[in-house]
């Protein structure tokens, strides 16, 4: 808005900015009060009024809570790591690794930061902070309860651990087959004009539409029996598909099929075909100039669709808690089994901490690849 | 591109789908007219209870299941044509109610009530969702470049979060004396309890939904806002527009594709509303379309699973996504058509 023409009355500009304040209000708070509920006791949880809640008075007085001190000292330690992540971690992995390796270096470094920030973070600090508190006297006093006990619950007694596996793996799963299958149709969908191709996309659209439950009441009674049904074809190792994470896999990639083959079809449209042409004339096969050539430029599509398969894999309730038994169960259907069962506020509120270790990672992610989100959103609209 | 090699690539993908999209909705259209029923025997069993000086004995006829050689209860499936769709709909006591016009006896069987919750729920977010994603994006276009990062961070959030978990968190704003609750209580001065009767969770329902749609919508029109022609709307200033005018008559139209995809993509997917209902525990008073099967498909007390009736309520969801999709399919026809 560089002219003048276009140039906004004060009115309309305080207007305009008191409302983004509202909408950032109205989207961060149902997420951030949930993440405060989680660190209190149930009492102070549930409180009718929002400071009691903020600041935990029932908790405090439990004699659990931190200071001024621990707060400065936690803001700096997150401080740092987002510094050594965001800055010192490229150059370093861009130094020591070649430009083959560098995906490693990547995972390493990563790797490496996560765990020191964990040591420093739960097991160096909190034993700084416990010699340093009572020596500084008012800075060192508690002024906001919050307790960690809920999470020893959820993740220790309750068996999260267990569900936070099913879903590492069933995500994991989804997301590797997904792209992998979906990067091949996709390519071929986005370089062949033919109807037949036309026509793939339009049943696609036709599937994407579908109510998963339609889907699940298909698979059920076949999966419940597929022993008895596969028993002719592989005798007798023919196994029950019911609650196999690896079946649950399967159903989540073909649901996300179409969805997937749409996107990355867009995205290999922006690639241009002359460079794959320019590969084929200097003699390379279809799969070789989509191997040598494709391959290397197409990464920021993929991770897109990644992302987007990962949240569909992670975020699913209804197919896995039809398909899964309850030893393979992932973390979203073992919350509402919790929730359900909850009679006492204590439970609720190991509800509520179990809700904010399911949100976290999608925190982190939003965080690391808040770009390649917005651009997956608007590739997928613009093509519509 | 040759017939093979693109068949070579498209080819997993295709037959995941066939296997796990295409059969599965076909075998559940079969399932529909069949009902998988354990059998009964009949048999006469003389029970004896012990009394003084003779036995009392009582002689009744039970039905139990046979039972297999292996010891598993044999089954038998029928053909049972429409009965499980009659099952689901109950024709004969929503026309009785509805005869009587009685609107509540009408809304006591489940799968009118799903579908009157279903429609209710699509038709009045769409508009919010069109309407409060376009208000966002005209803010944040409207900010000074160094906010809007952050505050596109902050607004992916409500679209990102795990529907059930979005869910959950609204209602623990409202649930018992919950922060919100306590805060409009305060405000209006009287007892509020949100979740006693169906219109507020019917509400709370849809102000989730809402908060976790407009940021899609939201983003796609903010980046439609950044290609919108400049000397089009210097003109219209020039031709003495006022802002509302340049927003009806320059920037919604230049919107417009994108506003129709964004109701397409609404309807589909708030038609096939279901976390909502699992995320507030509102089966009591409030229920979908999507969790009506959902639900038929949930081993009962006994362990049964009602499959048949499941698939018939599935298949006359498809009813309503057809409808939907018929407009949506005639467009990228048409597309298809012009771009040849």
């Amino acid at each position: 808005m560089s002219s003048r023409a276009m140039r906004q009355p004060l009115g309309l500009k305080v207007t305009s900015g008191g409302f983004l304040i509202l909408w950032c209000v109205i989207a961060a708070f149902p997420i951030f009060w949930i993440g405060v509920m989680s660190f209190k006791s149930p009492v102070d949880a549930f409180d009718s009024n929002a400071l009691n809640v903020i600041f935990g008075p029932e908790t405090r007085a439990a004699g659990l809570g931190i200071s001024i001190l621990d707060i400065i000292l936690g803001i700096a330690v997150m401080w740092g790591t987002f510094r050594l992540g965001a800055r010192t971690l490229p150059r370093m992995v861009k130094s020591y690794t070649s430009k083959s390796t560098e995906w490693m270096g990547w995972i390493i470094g990563v790797a490496a930061l996560a765990i020191g920030f964990l040591v420093v973070f739960f097991a160096i600090l909190p034993a700084i902070l416990g010699v340093l508190n009572p020596l500084l006297g008012p800075l060192g006093t508690k002024i906001i309860g919050a307790t960690t006990e809920h999470y020893k619950t959820v993740w220790i007694d309750r068996g999260f651990t267990n569900n936070f596996q099913n879903s590492l793996l069933v995500t994991a799963g989804v997301v590797t087959v997904s792209l992998t299958v979906g990067t091949l149709a996709g390519y071929g969908l986005a370089r062949s004009g033919s109807k037949l191709a036309f026509w793939i996309l339009i049943v696609a659209l036709v599937f994407r539409a579908l109510p998963h439950s339609v889907l699940v009441a298909g698979y059920l009674p076949v999966f419940i029996n597929s022993a008895e049904i596969l028993a002719p074809i592989l005798g007798e190792n023919a196994p029950t598909l019911y609650g196999k994470p690896l079946a649950v896999i399967a159903v989540l990639v073909a649901i996300n099929q179409p969805f997937t083959i749409w996107m990355l079809r867009s995205f290999f449209q922006n690639i241009p075909a002359d460079l794959d042409e320019a590969a084929r004339v200097d003699g390379c096969s279809h799969f070789q100039a989509f191997r040598r050539v494709i391959m290397p430029v197409m990464w920021p599509g993929v991770i897109t669709t990644g992302l987007f398969s990962f949240l569909l894999g992670y975020n699913d309730f209804l197919v896995t808690s039809l398909l899964l038994d309850a030893q393979n169960q992932t973390m979203v259907p073992a919350i509402a089994g919790m929730f359900n069962r909850e009679t006492t506020t204590t439970d609720q509120v190991v509800a509520v901490a179990a809700a904010v270790s399911i949100t976290a990672p999608l925190f982190i992610l939003v965080m690391v690849f808040q770009r390649q989100i917005v651009s997956g959103l608007t590739a997928g609209a613009v093509k519509g | 591109m040759n017939f093979r090699t693109f068949i070579a690539f498209v080819g997993p993908s295709i037959f995941m789908m066939l296997l796990f999209i295409a059969f599965p909705l076909g075998s559940v259209f079969v399932q529909s007219f069949y009902v998988t029923q354990p059998i009964y025997e009949t048999v006469t069993v003389e029970t004896c209870t012990p009394g003084f000086l003779t036995q009392t004995c009582v002689t009744e006829e039970k039905s139990i299941p046979i039972l297999g050689e292996d010891g598993d209860i044999e089954t038998v499936t029928n053909y049972v044509g429409l009965q499980s769709y009659a099952n689901v709909l109950e024709l004969g006591r929503a026309w009785e109610a509805l005869s009587q016009g009685s609107w509540q006896a009408f809304q006591t069987i489940d799968f009118w009530k799903a579908l009157r919750f279903t429609l209710t729920f699509t038709l009045i977010t769409l508009p919010l969702v069109l309407v409060s994603g376009l208000v966002i994006a005209i803010v944040i276009n409207n900010a000074s470049k160094m906010v809007r990062g952050p505050v596109i961070f902050i607004s992916l959030l409500p679209f990102i979060i795990t529907p059930v978990i979005g869910a959950l968190s609204i209602n623990w704003l409202f649930r018992g004396d919950g922060i919100l609750t306590a805060t409009l209580e305060w405000y209006l001065d009287r007892d509020i309890a949100m979740f006693a009767q169906a219109w507020t969770i019917e509400v709370l329902m849809m102000t989730y939904r809402v908060w976790h749609v407009a940021p899609f919508a939201a983003i796609i029109f903010y980046a439609a806002l950044q290609t919108v022609n400049q000397d089009s709307l210097e003109s219209a200033v020039i031709d003495g527009a006022s802002r509302w005018q340049r927003l009806r008559y320059v920037i919604i139209p230049h919107l417009m594709p994108l506003i129709v995809f964004v109701s397409m993509i609404h309807l589909m997917d708030s038609y096939r509303v279901f976390e909502e209902v699992i995320g507030f525990s509102s089966q009591g008073h409030v229920i979908s379309l999507q969790w009506l099967t959902f639900d038929f498909l949930t081993p009962d007390d006994s362990g049964n699973r009602s499959i048949s009736r499941a698939s018939a309520s599935a298949m006359l969801t498809m009813i309503g996504i057809v409808i939907i999709l018929i407009p949506l399919l005639r467009r990228t026809w048409r597309d298809h058509k012009e771009t040849g």
